[in-house]
């Protein structure tokens, strides 16, 4: 089983889109496939601040600080400017919670197998290689 | 030598000319992209003039060092975090100096160009804005008239490569034939530099 987080803490998940709505509904998504994942605290970052289709570091911010319980973050993005400001954000070092990943993933799945294995109280390392392996489940 | 002023202009007149020049970025980003280059960097630029007119930092390195960190908050598309990394990069090579020579800048230019094609991924000869970037650092050694001509005519270049990196990457073949609006953009940016240049009598060496 995964290596469990110390003191119960668990890991953050964090879903970046372009659209506000693919967040959000993500987001629901992942926790409801998840069942007993509803403790773990996701949060979307999707869209502008002005609501269009983009990406914000600022609402990514906001919703890395929102889900940070001490055991970690990851984020998972959909792709383009999602990914580059992500990187951008980690590269500059301080305006992500301490222990933020950018996680290479598949959006929809991956932030499926990310709450469910972080539900477990599995450490970020263990989240971030759940979500990873989702590029391997084949569909046909 | 290169003061705070001096940069304080230059991002001035690069704020000025991605309003003069947005409809242009746009329609190129029409055929190629989702059409919103133009209007992404007029937001960024603007909160850029807006932050320099309240109260522009002390350094040159600290002028650039905003001007990044707020075009990442504020552009909402990838250049964003590209041309945010471009000055942000470069503004943390000068470091704090309130003076600094244009082999400075034209080091730490080349530093931060090398930044961006790290994040993006980029290379030379991918159609993207890193083939305006990488000939006009390789020209600034010589002036910044130079610069200039090397981003345009790198920028002009991209017209028959088809797309290697970003969403018009998606179109293969269909993306021959237009103008890059990434790499248009950066030769506005060097343009806007060379201008600064010219306009309080640096003249590079030419």
């Amino acid at each position: 089983m995964s290596p469990v987080a110390s003191d119960d803490k668990l890991v953050g998940i964090v879903l970046v889109s372009h659209s506000a709505e693919v967040a959000a509904s993500v987001a629901e998504l992942a926790k409801g496939l998840a069942g007993a994942g509803a403790a773990v605290p996701v949060a979307p970052a999707g869209g502008t601040e002005s609501g269009e289709l983009g990406t914000s570091a600022e609402l990514i911010g906001a919703a890395a600080a929102s889900v940070d319980r001490g055991a970690g973050v990851a984020v998972l993005t959909d792709l383009g400017s999602a990914v580059l400001t992500v990187k951008t954000l980690l590269a500059e070092g301080d305006e992500l919670p301490h222990n933020t990943r950018l996680v290479d993933a598949p959006f929809v799945e991956g932030a499926v197998a990310a709450v469910v294995t972080a539900a477990t109280g599995a450490g970020l390392e263990a989240v971030a290689a759940a979500a990873q392996e989702a590029y391997a489940y084949r569909k046909v | 030598m290169l003061d705070a002023d001096f940069f304080r202009r230059w991002m001035l007149a690069a704020a000025s000319s991605v309003d003069r020049e947005a409809e242009r970025l746009t329609a190129l980003d029409s055929p190629i992209g989702d059409a919103d280059h133009g209007t992404n960097l007029q937001r960024g630029f603007a909160a850029v003039r807006e932050a320099l007119e309240k109260e522009p930092p002390a350094t040159p390195g600290a002028v650039l060092t905003q001007a990044g960190r707020l075009l990442i908050s504020k552009v909402g598309g990838a250049s964003g975090p590209l041309y945010g990394t471009l000055l942000r990069r470069t503004g943390k090579a000068l470091g704090d100096a309130a003076e600094v020579s244009e082999e400075q800048l034209a080091d730490a230019l080349r530093a931060a160009v090398e930044a961006v094609k790290q994040l993006g991924g980029a290379a030379p000869g991918d159609k993207t804005m890193v083939d305006a970037l990488v000939p006009a650092v390789d020209a600034l050694g010589d002036s910044f008239a130079a610069a200039r001509r090397a981003a345009e005519e790198g920028a002009v270049a991209t017209t028959p490569l088809q797309a290697r990196k970003g969403r018009a990457s998606y179109l293969g073949e269909r993306s021959i034939g237009h103008q890059d609006p990434g790499a248009t953009s950066s030769a506005l940016l060097i343009a806007a530099l060379a201008g600064t240049a010219e306009a309080g009598g640096e003249s590079g060496g030419e």
